[in-house]
């Protein structure tokens, strides 16, 4: 087990490296961050004096020699338009896109496993028909439109929830959450509910082919005929075996949520870090598009190390320390 | 990366318009939501970075330091120039400015503002530290500031130099005391958000919202909200709804496809005025007369000598856009054709420049004499999410190019890699925006029809390299003429020469919008800034 983890580790900091690279040269390819920031009137001396100001008057392999030997020192570099160090305004979005990318993850989990195992058990039902059909709109319908569709219905002509934005927050564990006042999480619900849809139907079908495949299994079957009640069989001997791909999945969704719940973000003007890449983005604030990347490459190291962890917990065959990388 | 990308998809009007469609039919049976009394909510399609008022020249910070910090010349709505916390200003001798100031303002702190401030802001806006887009450039003429007596300010230029008010309109004022060692950190998180403005910081949440409160001890007209929620909301479909559900009172950059709509709604108003930004295209002369030029070639795809050197050819380009056409069906109302920078009614306004008639016969006659009977193949760029229907507009020109004979090929491209390429001259035929901070034409002749020269700072927006020593001669002359009324005569003669000349083809001033729920009152801005105390309740 230390030695699969140490070696996970060092794998790790190869693709660190190897992405910081990528993505530095990748963000050097597009446009020039002084067009975009400058202001228009600013005539040719502004120009070269904001060129010098920014760092970018350095040759390519200087400018990332600089930001290695910071990064190095924990220091991701400072934003172009808000003159704060990259790494603590990510860091300061990121409980809002948390919070999010959790309460949708945990919509997935309470209502897809449940609905996908209904489906399973009785693939030809009516209601499991209407559940796979729900499935594939929550699938293909875009989550802007939905998201939009949200908005008009609940916020403009129902009323009951707020449009956009994140509500009141509350302080725990030094960090400020929405989810712990009402106001907060009347804000917190379409935005969760939006970003959860893909996730639900993605967990329906998940759990519902894994539950058609494992019910026809010998040991099912045995546990059936040795008189198991119907709760055990299916709590305990069908939901345990169909967990590894679905944790598998949820895992990653998870990671992708938290990086990029762009599109949500932007429709419900959430303050998170989708929010902040994208504009970003626009502006080619070069620090906080490395910075961004290079967290959310670590940040999916972390969580497939923790899936893999998950994987030998739920499945005693998969031995880590033997496993051949 | 890849699924940032999608967020250009849904950016687009057909999400809404089934948006749109399915609240209007179900809108009618809504009540109208009280709005909040004493409580401004507006919504801002741009975010704002920075609560520094001298990091980053960028329209939304201003628009917002606008409400906590103030300068000694303000512009009022139209854009005139009218006192701010400077009483009167006066010319002493040919390099000298002198300004009075106001008695008796107070910071948010209780500080007393004086001369010693002002020599001590513009001492600091070159200072700044890491800044993407400097003020240096409104503090630059400024030789040397003296401070003549607690109230009164001199400030020395070499040579006359009659922009001073108007530059030193664009520097918000600190205090001496309490901005000692200035950090921008220390502005976004409050310590230092301390100015002389109607409105006092409450709290900044970075792409969230700025919240503000009444500084009941303003020297001006007290302001009508106790308190004010700043909120940015960057998504135009997302703005339109928060109006409709009433979450907010106001908002801005008001989408064309929602005007109609927010018009004739009974919750919803709109406020509108002629904008000072001009879209207009850039044509490209920066290689020498006789060598081809990257994006055009003859009907065979063979390189040809630049034909935008002719002054025809860039006139027949220009007659060949049915600027009427465009307000119409493309910007949905929301434009005036143009013919020059700015609109009428604005200081150096030239009133003998109509827009361009639509003439395609003429256009082609004007080709023919220019020995290209035939036309040619151009490409046309533009930014796709940058202006007001931007890539569409574009595409009706090279339709109507096409007509002509000027085989057009339409390229949009994102305003990142649009603009650097446009920097680099690598097209023949581009559109641009340009909004004049000065509200007078001598911003616009200066950065985009000047000649290019890196010494002076002249032509630094002329992507096209236009050069006509007429014009530039007569800009100089205006740039060293005190005299308000002389001035506007030169660069009146001055637009002249450059729009005579094709200089650039201005297609259309837009119109800026502000959309609001019927318990208030906006007054619409030409400058495009979105400010509190534009907003009024309805009486």
């Amino acid at each position: 087990m230390t030695v699969y983890l140490i070696r996970r580790l060092m794998q790790s900091v190869l693709v660190v490296w190897v992405m910081s690279l990528i993505v530095f040269l990748g963000v050097f390819a597009i446009g020039d961050p002084v067009e975009i920031l400058i202001a228009p009137d600013a005539d040719q001396i502004e120009r070269e004096r904001a060129i010098i100001a920014l760092g970018l008057d350095k040759p390519l392999w200087e400018q990332y020699f600089i930001f290695v030997q910071n990064a190095l020192r924990g220091d991701l570099g400072r934003s172009f338009v808000f003159n704060e160090p990259a790494l603590r305004l990510i860091l300061q979005r990121m409980p809002a896109t948390l919070e999010l990318a959790i309460t949708a993850t945990l919509f997935a989990v309470v209502i897809g496993i449940p609905l996908g195992l209904l489906a399973g058990l009785k693939p030809n039902a009516w209601y499991s028909r209407t559940i796979m059909a729900g499935s594939i709109l929550g699938f293909s319908l875009p989550s802007f439109w939905v998201g939009l569709m949200l908005i008009m219905v609940f916020a403009v002509q129902l009323g009951w929830l707020p449009s956009t934005g994140r509500g009141e927050t509350a302080m725990l564990g030094g960090i400020q959450w929405s989810f712990l006042t009402v106001n907060g999480l009347r804000h917190l619900v379409m935005p969760a509910l939006n970003l959860s849809f893909f996730k639900v139907s993605l967990a329906i079908r998940l759990t519902r082919s894994g539950v058609r495949e494992t019910i026809l299994q010998d040991y099912v079957k045995f546990a059936r005929a040795k008189g198991l009640s119907p709760t055990r069989v299916i709590g305990v001997h069908v939901l345990k075996n169909i967990m590894i791909p679905v944790v598998t999945v949820m895992g990653l969704e998870l990671g992708s949520t938290i990086a990029f719940a762009v599109v949500t973000e932007s429709v419900f003007a959430w303050p998170g870090m989708g929010k902040l890449i994208i504009d970003s983005i626009y502006v080619l604030d070069r620090p906080v598009i490395v910075a961004y990347l290079m967290i959310i490459v670590f940040m999916f190291i972390i969580i497939n190390l923790v899936v893999d962890l998950t994987y030998s917990f739920l499945d005693p065959r998969v031995r880590l320390g033997e496993s051949k990388a | 990366m890849a699924r940032s990308l999608r967020l250009r998809d849904f950016t687009g009007a057909s999400a809404l318009a089934l948006g749109a469609a399915l609240g209007a039919s179900l809108g009618a049976l809504m009540p109208a939501a009280p709005a909040m009394a004493q409580t401004l909510n507006f919504a801002v399609g741009a975010p704002v970075t920075s609560i520094d008022p001298h990091y980053h020249n960028l329209s939304p910070n201003n628009a917002l330091a606008g409400h906590i910090f103030e300068s000694l010349a303000d512009f009022d709505p139209r854009h005139r120039l009218g006192p701010g916390l400077a009483e009167s200003w006066r010319v002493v001798d040919e390099n000298t400015w002198e300004f009075k100031l106001r008695r008796g303002v107070k910071f948010h702190n209780g500080q007393d503002f004086t001369a010693e401030d002002v020599a001590f802001t513009i001492a600091r806006v070159p200072t700044v530290p890491n800044s993407p887009s400097s003020f240096a450039i409104y503090t630059r003429a400024a030789r040397e500031v003296q401070v003549v007596d607690p109230y009164t300010v001199r400030i020395r230029t070499n040579g006359p130099y009659p922009l001073m008010p108007v530059d030193i309109a664009s520097i918000y004022m600190l205090d001496s005391q309490t901005h000692r060692d200035p950090k921008t950190e220390d502005f976004n998180s409050g310590r230092l958000a301390v100015g002389t403005g109607p409105y006092r910081f409450v709290s900044y949440r970075p792409g969230d919202r700025v919240e503000l409160a009444r500084n009941d001890a303003h020297w001006g007209e007290r302001q009508p909200w106790e308190r004010v929620n700043y909120r940015m909301i960057t998504n135009d479909s997302a703005r339109t709804a928060a109006l409709l559900a009433g979450d907010v009172d106001v908002i801005d950059q008001v989408p064309t496809s929602d005007i109609a709509r927010l018009r004739s709604d009974q919750r919803t108003a709109l406020a509108e005025i002629t904008s000072l930004r001009i879209i207009y295209l850039h044509l490209d002369r920066s290689r020498p007369a006789g060598q081809p030029t990257p994006m055009i070639t003859d009907n065979n795809g063979q390189p040809i000598p630049n034909p935008l050197h002719d002054g025809r050819v860039r006139r027949a380009l220009s007659m060949a856009i049915d600027r009427k056409a465009i307000v119409e069906r493309v910007m949905e109302g929301a434009a005036i054709p143009s013919g020059q920078f700015l609109p009428p009614g604005t200081y150096s306004y030239a009133p003998g420049l109509q827009p361009p008639a639509y003439d395609p016969d003429g256009a082609k006659r004007l080709l023919a004499e220019a020995g290209l009977p035939n036309g040619f193949r151009i490409s046309l760029h533009g930014p796709n999410d940058r202006y007001m229907n931007d890539a569409r507009i574009i595409q009706a020109i090279g339709q109507m190019w096409t007509r002509i004979g000027v085989r057009t090929e339409v390229q949009p491209l994102p305003w990142t890699t649009f603009t650097a390429r446009a920097g680099r001259q690598e097209f023949a035929a581009f559109l641009v925006g340009w909004g004049s901070g000065t509200g007078e034409a001598s911003s616009p002749l200066r950065s985009l029809v000047a000649t290019f020269d890196r010494n002076t700072g002249f032509g630094a927006a002329n992507r096209g390299r236009f050069s006509n020593p007429e014009m530039d001669g007569l800009l100089r002359q205006a740039l060293g003429t005190v005299d308000d009324e002389r001035r506007e005569q030169i660069l009146i003669r001055a637009t002249e020469v450059a729009m005579r000349d094709v200089g650039i083809i201005p297609i259309h001033n837009q119109i800026n919008y502000w959309a609001h729920r019927r318990a208030v009152q906006v007054t619409a801005r030409a400058d495009e800034l979105s400010q509190a105390m534009s907003v009024r309740p309805a009486r």
